[in-house]
């Protein structure tokens, strides 16, 4: 299964759920509350993805590694490397 | 004789326009694996490069040795993937290395990427900039959130089971990636994230090595609009069809 038909399966199976909670559409006689509650939740549940992908890009963002030694090092490398290479006979 | 030594690894570089960092790549390659015991080869792939990268390479293989550096070119530039198949074709290793030549992949992770094959056995290890102590150099706030973001989508949408899909700092078992490569119909960033992809796909054992990546190039390349796109465009494929 692809992961479209995944999302797609997941997705329905959700709306199915909250469809029938909500509109009682099985005549189920469940108590007033948990219409109330479940009504929203489409809503929020996007809203709230929504801010943990904000959350989650920012804080990866902010905390990706800034690998200055990595570049320094890399920096003298390169010149040891030329010194021994022009002492091997390489002409650059 | 000791039982690593009967492993060999080739590592396969194709190159576009690399005069100036083939002989420093090679270099450093030749360090790490010579300090390392590991037996190695390194497989140069030029396409055609009009600035000489080839007459480079043939220097270093008198340096260096034929048995070390073995040329395979070609007349043009002909894309990542068949130049990873015509890489394969001419590899004695029974591990292949893939990596940038343009020095942006430090040859000193090799022998980590090498552990950590061995302790799981693992049919691909792959270089990543997002986990541990890896990391970026050279980026600015722009193109790390771009990154961060065009990852955390790909995660979203392809639950991968990788941290980094778009990276190409990885070791593969020599039949593991041919099987991947003739699988692989994609271009650019999304060839290396199809690759993890169908790798997950066949049951292939994926491990993960952090890895520094210095980007001196930025500035001269791109991530403009049309690349983002064709990104985009490229995951939602793979999301469609995987």
């Amino acid at each position: 299964m692809t992961k479209l038909l995944e999302w797609l399966f997941g997705v329905s199976f959700v709306l199915v759920a909250w469809a029938v909670v909500s509109f009682d559409l099985l005549d189920l006689s469940l108590p007033q509350t948990y219409r109330e509650v479940a009504w929203p939740m489409p809503l929020y549940l996007l809203v709230s993805f929504g801010c943990y992908s904000l959350a989650t890009v920012g804080y990866r963002v902010a905390t990706f590694n800034d690998c200055e030694e990595a570049a320094k090092e890399l920096q003298e490398q390169i010149k040891e490397a030329k010194e021994d290479l022009r002492k091997k006979g390489l002409k650059m | 004789m000791s039982p690593w030594q009967a492993d060999k690894y080739s590592v396969l570089l194709p190159t576009y326009n690399e005069r100036e960092n083939l002989p420093l790549i090679v270099w450093l390659l030749v360090k790490y694996f010579g300090e390392s015991g590991y037996n190695y080869e390194i497989i140069v792939i030029d396409d055609g490069s009009p600035d000489g990268t080839l007459e480079i390479a043939e220097q270093l293989q008198k340096i260096y040795g034929e048995d070390k550096i073995l040329l395979r070119p070609r007349e043009k530039k002909l894309g990542l993937g068949t130049a990873y198949i015509h890489g394969i074709k001419h590899a004695t290793g029974n591990f292949i290395f893939i990596m940038d030549a343009d020095l942006s992949h430090h040859p000193k992770f090799i022998p980590e990427f090498i552990e950590k094959q061995k302790e799981g056995n693992y049919d691909l290890v792959s270089g990543t900039r997002y986990q541990g102590n890896g990391g970026v150099y050279g980026w600015d706030l722009r193109r790390k959130l771009i990154s961060r973001g065009a990852n955390f989508l790909t995660q979203v949408l392809l639950r991968p089971g990788a941290s980094d899909l778009t990276g190409s700092f990885r070791l593969y078992k020599k039949k593991v990636l041919e099987s991947l490569v003739e699988r692989c119909v994609s271009k650019g960033y999304v060839f290396q994230m199809e690759m993890i992809v169908r790798a997950r796909q066949l049951n292939y054992t994926i491990g993960e090595v952090p890895i520094s990546f210095v980007d001196r190039v930025y500035g001269e390349s791109k991530l403009g609009g049309n690349e983002i796109v064709s990104f985009v465009k490229g995951l939602l494929t793979l999301f469609a069809t995987t």
